[in-house]
């Protein structure tokens, strides 16, 4: 299932946003067979959604990755060579400081392949945000010797990991993100456990992601946490903290999958039949906001990539504004149903 | 008019039969959402058993509910391929263990 080439690369018409904003609005939704998502939530007497108090700020700092995984929504790879000026950098973390961030949340692609990420990460720690994530493809760590050093480098500057790691077994993890990736993974998951990530006592903490393998809704994060904990502790003897469970959102790779195999209309309506209203309260995009690597603001990753930006006259971290994000309603779509579907999901695992 | 009698869709009504006894119904399906609840055995070991009964019984939605179930939870292709062979070696062996019976006849009336 694993791709070689981005979609961009490929000139595949699900690289265009606009082409998957058409699609996730026309069939099943335009003829009414499924509510779209603005409908939904109005059956539920939910109004539009509103932010709360912002807590996160996430930074796609670059779309370059070394792996081209078959869901990848960002449509990363080592032929996206889009990355994160310096100057943006800088203002991204002014905003940090002056906002009093909680938590700065460092996405890609592989953020590590950035030039400048160490140097961003010593300025974030000068900036004194109280939590720095990164969002680690773990392959990374051992691609080459000059990564190697990188799981001390996390440690001496207390960053907290998150990592894909699809499944405990090898089959179905190289099937989403390439051959010999589950080995690669578990010999990064190794060394970061030796620097002290994942044991107790530590303040380490390294967390792992799951999303399922095809067409089909995530469940049991609790249950599946468990057997990820007793798999990789009794196989490799790995320690980590918490698995979060994540739908896979319709959009980009997947997208471009559920149309391929037929899978479209099923899952969409999987998708709506499980909504859950509870959810809304807190989705992501009520504490967190979301700046592309040119700077430019939405109300989460998966808006990034649709090129859908906030619904604000402060749309660009140049012109931060908080009192004006605050007031905006958040944009969506149909694939707002990915995190509002059973315990919901989100960068950080269910919300219910 | 349908031209089979089991419908993909018809599995997600399955909800609907509360209408015409919503009493009975309600139980059902409140013992039903108990029954898999997180036991003496786990949420993932009731869905595999779930699956051969479904297998046992030959029923489609069940087959594309615990399969689906299964798949949701993480539960791989080969541990659902031995749920299945255990259904299959108790259904043949339940076939089988009746050869005892023909066996005690033929040798009974047999000279």
């Amino acid at each position: 299932m694993s791709t070689k080439k981005s979609l961009k690369a490929q000139n595949n018409v699900l690289s265009d946003a606009k082409k998957q904003l058409q699609l996730l609005s026309n069939s099943i939704f335009l003829s009414g067979q499924l509510p779209t998502f603005s409908q939904k939530l109005q059956s539920h007497k939910l109004p539009s959604i509103k932010p709360k108090q912002l807590e996160i700020l996430q930074l796609n700092i670059g779309y370059m990755c070394n792996q081209v995984c078959a869901h990848c929504h960002v449509d990363a790879g080592p032929d996206r060579k889009e990355k994160m000026s310096k100057p943006t950098m800088s203002q991204c973390l002014q905003v940090a400081h002056k906002h009093k961030i909680k938590t700065l949340d460092i996405t890609g692609g592989a953020p590590e392949m950035h030039p400048d990420f160490r140097w961003f990460i010593k300025e974030a720690k000068a900036a004194e945000i109280p939590e720095i994530i990164i969002r680690s493809n773990l392959t990374i760590l051992r691609a080459n010797k000059k990564y190697y050093d990188l799981p001390d480098f996390f440690k001496e500057h207390q960053l907290h990991i998150i990592s894909s790691l699809p499944f405990y077994r090898r089959g179905k993890t190289d099937r989403q993100r390439g051959d010999g990736v589950f080995n690669k993974s578990i010999e990064a998951l190794q060394k970061l456990n030796e620097v002290g990530y994942g044991l107790q006592g530590t303040g380490l903490e390294i967390d792992l992601v799951y999303n399922p393998l095809g067409a089909y809704l995530p469940r049991g994060q609790e249950e599946l946490e468990e057997e990820y904990k007793h798999a990789l502790r009794e196989d490799f003897g790995i320690e980590f903290n918490n698995l979060y469970c994540i739908t896979n959102l319709p959009i980009s790779r997947f997208l471009d999958f559920l149309v391929a195999s037929g899978n479209f209309e099923g899952y969409m309506t999987k998708l709506v039949n499980a909504f859950n209203p509870s959810t809304v309260g807190n989705l992501m995009c009520t504490n967190t906001i979301s700046v592309s690597y040119d700077g430019y603001l939405y109300d989460c990753d998966f808006n990034q990539m649709l090129e859908l930006n906030v619904s604000s006259k402060s749309n660009h971290i140049s012109n931060f504004e908080m009192d004006a994000l605050q007031n905006r309603n958040v944009c969506i779509s149909q694939h707002c149903y990915g995190c509002t579907a059973g315990a919901g999901s989100s960068c950080q695992g269910t919300v219910v | 008019m349908s031209k089979s009698y089991y419908q993909p869709e018809d599995l997600l009504k399955f909800g609907s039969i509360n209408e015409w006894n919503p009493e009975l119904g309600k139980k059902f399906f409140d013992y039903y959402q108990s029954v898999f609840k997180k036991g003496t055995l786990s949420e993932r070991e009731k869905s595999l058993i779930a699956l051969a009964v479904a297998h046992t019984i030959q029923c489609p939605y069940c087959i594309d509910a615990y399969t689906t179930d299964g798949l949701e939870r993480g539960i791989e292709k080969e541990e659902m391929m031995e749920a299945i062979h255990v259904a299959g070696a108790i259904r043949g062996g339940a076939s089988l263990v009746h050869t005892v019976q023909a066996m005690n006849i033929y040798n009974k009336l047999s000279m």
